[in-house]
């Protein structure tokens, strides 16, 4: 028994049928084929599977597809524009700030969520910002630094995207 | 082509990274065969059982559902899961990939429901029942070894797994004329590894060609098919085992799990593909564990904090089934147990011991970490009995650069080292001195300020195969293509340490290309030459050398091709810039191309040339590598709350060459962060009954961002002689040399209330509850 859903993912409309206790993310890569999109712990305790919902970091592990009907989600494959990277994965890329790759795109997408809220985090508000994805190869340190880089570049004056 | 002479050095940025920060990168559950099923395991709710019936009727019934397999199904026809340890008189019980009439920890496979899609197999999995007569369990490792303790294998007279011992020198002697002997028992708690991807297996089998591919997230696919093809009976050449993109392994996936086998097996016996991906709450139970030793330590030691002898004895829980290396870890905490210290007599006894428990094996370090902490904590004993500064002592015990190579009697040789070099650079960028002085300020005012050392020598780049369980060797493949573009192939496949950048710089400093030119291919039996994998801070080392002795012979053809075209002597011809000269007469010259072009064109050769540019070296290392270093930890500990707060974190670190600064920091950060995990939040509890208490992420704290300071690295450089690239390995040594520094730091910091040792990990209510004690007292 299918329950019918809308929803924008990266700019593209999509309608369809879902099971109700189908997990958002396994929408997103089982169905839309979206595998950037990671799961690493099934309890939203690790992040691998943050994508953005409305515009805010959320952890597509434990929502239901049906829950996000009527949003507008964005996942990594939809963070660059036109073919340019977003200025937190030239931060990433750029400073390191990955190893297996594993948490890369929920951590990319929480750093996103972050600037859009807040463009001048100071190293202390930028490791509580990323306190709810974990990543076991970093240690961090490149993480923060990849994330300070984006803010600057995406600062007003600093290089535009 | 080629625009930079010098690659090696450079913090140059990854070539893996594009795919994996755009979510185009491919991991095991993101690949799909067409019409592949879902697998999902029914696992042991019991320490340990008796299997007495299992009724899967429901679960066949059930929608969607494909089969129902249980260990009796499969009895006979896959073989056991393999273990590579090898010690004397070792016991090795039956290890079934499906458990077959008992069960001996929480989380051992009893049956799997492959069915249409992964939610329709995990409904089943409910349906299936169980009929467990539930057998006394025993998860203390020295209650285990008590005369009448619950065996966890019926079959063996007790729990005593197998039995080590070392001695060199005269330790008895040296206790006997000692000035002080220092005692501690250090308790290294079991750990859970936690790579970010858990493990995941996808197979299939094309019936036609007989030809079974696996995709499995493991650090060992070479290893893996040889395993694989053992324990399904299959002709070897008929497996080809795939790693893709890795997320993450710190030896957890340095291993063979039955599942890896019986997915493969499920895939063959079904016609079909299926896959299998394992639950964070399967991976803390079934994956290995790491760590979990105990050390009774004994020092004998000089008036003047010279250490004159080392007495411990080990006892090691390696949980109830052998992996792959489970026994043969504590080996290595016996081999590096002196650590950066010339001590000259040493005993010890290693006790491994059956529990019913999760086996542990290789994780981060993998005996290393516990190596370095015993001994760097008994130094800071040493220096706390004989009230010297902790510097002082470890000044006083190390081995001088000229010491090198230094035979150690546990029977290694270290390869090159000037340790006080890195401990006065990291003393210096701390503010030593100074941090004393506010230290004993701040102990008036009631503030709680510790500095904690950890000097550290670790065992790298493994490793001569006659020291290791199924060779140390490596192979590289470097294939000059017809365009000039260039491939390598290594069999040290990795998981996230950036080979595919760190060895297209060699590269591309060897031949002069650009690395944009050059692609590292790794992970694909079919593709690579027999491997044996990334662990053990090898790939490098290792694999790296193999890959560049295959330069060597390539340059060498190039040469000789560039002499006959140009009609000079190739001992007269020089290779750089993208292209190759004549040395003193650079106008005359050919292009890389032009010369590489001609070795396939083949139109005129060189006598006894053989035509095509490929090179394959198995590179067998003559010895490890011993990168070291010094790592100091600045703490508060909050007097209210026993909060610890890290304030600095140095860590100077000694890795031989270095190919990729970036890289490298990259290790250390992550390796430090693993380590201060260790030190104050990680901790795998079983209770008495056998049941993982901190069996999920929910209970079991790996560091977060807000957890961790910023870091400071920095580094000297000596050489390995070990290999030509000088290259040491620095993979472990963040893990390995952090721990002690954060509890040294720790202890030092509570010395007024005559604190001498606290367990790990130093959470807050342990550290609350001294700093209660000290106030009552």
């Amino acid at each position: 028994m299918g329950v019918r859903i809308s929803l924008k993912v990266n700019g593209r409309a999509h309608t369809s049928e879902v099971e109700p206790r189908l997990l958002l993310v396994h929408f997103l890569r089982d169905t839309l084929g979206l595998t950037g999109t990671h799961i690493g712990c099934e309890t939203s305790l690790c992040g691998a599977c943050t994508v953005l919902l409305d515009g805010k970091a959320v952890k597509a592990c434990t929502l239901l597809a049906v829950q996000a009907d009527g949003a507008d989600l964005t996942t990594i494959e939809g963070l660059a524009r036109d073919g340019k990277l977003h200025p937190v994965q030239e931060g990433f890329w750029e400073e390191h700030g990955l190893q297996c790759g594993y948490c890369t795109p929920g951590m990319i997408l929480a750093g996103a969520a972050l600037l859009a809220g807040n463009p001048d985090p100071g190293e202390a508000e930028i490791r509580r910002a990323i306190a709810g994805n974990l990543c076991r190869c970093t240690g961090y340190q490149h993480i923060v630094n990849a994330i300070q880089s984006a803010a600057r570049k995406m600062k007003p004056g600093g290089r535009k995207r | 082509m080629a625009t930079k002479t010098r690659w090696v050095g450079q913090r140059m940025k990854r070539k893996e990274d594009p795919r994996l920060i755009q979510g185009l990168a491919h991991y095991v559950d993101d690949l799909a065969q067409p019409g592949q099923l879902y697998a999902a395991f029914l696992r042991s709710p019991y320490a340990h059982a008796r299997l007495r019936k299992i009724d899967r009727s429901a679960a066949e019934r059930a929608p969607g559902v494909v089969a129902v397999v249980v260990g009796e199904d499969v009895r006979g026809i896959l073989g056991m899961v393999p273990t590579a340890s090898a010690l004397p008189e070792l016991k090795v019980p039956p290890h079934p990939p499906l458990a077959i009439e008992e069960v001996n920890h929480v989380g051992e496979p009893v049956a799997v429901v492959v069915a249409e899609d992964r939610y329709r197999a995990r409904d089943a999995v409910d349906l299936i029942e169980v009929d467990y007569e539930p057998l006394p369990a025993v998860t203390d490792p020295e209650k285990a070894l008590e005369k009448n303790s619950p065996r966890v294998h019926a079959q063996f007279k007790d729990n005593q797994a197998c039995l080590w011992k070392v001695e060199a020198g005269f330790p008895d002697k040296a206790f006997a004329k000692a000035a002080h002997v220092v005692r501690q028992r250090f308790v290294n708690q079991r750990l859970i590894p936690v790579a970010m991807e858990p493990r995941g297996v996808l197979a299939s089998y094309d019936a036609g060609a007989e030809q079974l591919t696996v995709w499995s997230s493991t650090q060992i696919p070479h290893l893996l098919r040889t395993q694989i093809a053992a324990m399904l009976n299959v002709p070897e050449m008929r497996v080809r085992v795939i790693a893709p993109e890795v997320g993450g392994g710190f030896g957890s996936k340095l291993n063979v799990y039955g599942e890896e086998a019986l997915i493969a097996h499920l895939a063959m016996k079904l016609g079909r593909p299926v896959k299998w991906i394992e639950t964070r709450r399967e991976n803390f139970l079934a994956t290995i564990h790491g760590r979990d030793q105990i050390n009774d330590v004994e020092a004998a030691v000089a008036k003047d904090g010279r250490i004159l002898a080392l007495k411990v004895r080990l006892v090691a829980d390696l949980g109830a089934y052998h992996q792959l290396l489970t026994a043969v870890i504590p080996t290595l905490t016996g081999l590096l147990l002196l650590g950066c210290y010339k001590i000259p007599a040493v005993k010890i006894e290693y006790v491994g011991v059956f529990t019913n428990k999760m086996a542990t094996d290789a994780y981060r370090g993998a005996g290393r970490p516990e190596a370095t902490f015993l001994i760097e904590r008994m130094v800071d004993l040493v220096a706390m009995e004989l009230a010297m500064d902790p510097a002082d002592v470890r000044r006083k015990n190390f081995p001088r650069p000229k010491d090198f190579p230094y035979s150690t009697p546990t029977g290694v040789i270290y390869d090159s080292g000037s340790y006080e070099a890195t401990l006065k650079k990291a003393l210096e960028q701390v503010g030593y001195a100074k941090l004393r002085e506010e230290q004993k300020r701040l102990w008036k005012q009631g503030r709680y300020l510790g500095i904690g050392l950890s000097t550290y020598v670790e065992i790298c780049a493994m490793g001569p195969s006659s020291a290791m369980p199924a060779g140390g060797w490596e192979s590289g493949t470097v294939r000059i293509e017809p365009t000039g573009k260039l491939t390598v192939l290594t069999g040290a496949s990795p998981h996230g340490q950036g080979q595919e950048t760190s060895f297209a710089q060699v590269v591309a400093d060897e031949l002069g290309v650009s690395p944009e030119d050059v692609i590292v291919t790794h992970g694909d039996t079919q593709a690579v030459p027999y491997g044996i994998g990334t662990f053990g801070s090898r790939a490098t080392a290792v694999g790296g050398t193999a890959m560049y002795l295959s330069l060597q012979k390539l340059k060498q053809k190039l040469a000789r091709m560039a002499g006959h075209l140009l009609k000079t002597d190739p001992k007269r011809i020089e290779i750089g810039e993208g292209k190759l000269s004549v040395k003193g007469n650079p106008k005359k010259s050919k292009t890389f191309l032009e010369v590489v072009q001609a070795a396939y064109m083949a139109k005129t050769l060189p006598v006894g040339f053989e035509p095509g540019l490929e090179a394959t070296t198995f590179f067998e290392p003559s010895n490890f590598t011993f990168p070291f270093g010094a790592h100091v930890c600045v703490v508060e500990v909050d007097a209210e709350t026993g909060d610890v707060r890290l304030r600095r974190y140095v860590a100077v670190d000694d890795c031989g060459n270095v190919i990729n600064p970036l890289l490298v920091d990259g290790q250390v950060h992550g390796g430090i962060v693993q380590s201060l995990g260790q030190a104050l939040l990680e901790e795998a509890v079983y209770d008495e009954n056998g049941q993982l208490v901190t069996g999920e992420l929910m209970d079991y704290a790996i560091p977060r961002a807000a957890d961790v300071p910023h870091l400071e690295t920095a580094r000297t450089v000596t050489p390995s002689p070990v290999n030509p690239m000088g290259v040491k390995g620095v993979g472990e040594a963040g893990t390995i040399a952090a721990t002690p520094a954060i509890v040294n730091a720790v202890v030092d910091a509570l010395r007024p209330l005559g604190v001498r040792d606290i367990q790990m990990p130093l959470k807050r209510e342990r550290i609350w509850e001294i700093l209660q004690a000290g106030k009552r007292a």
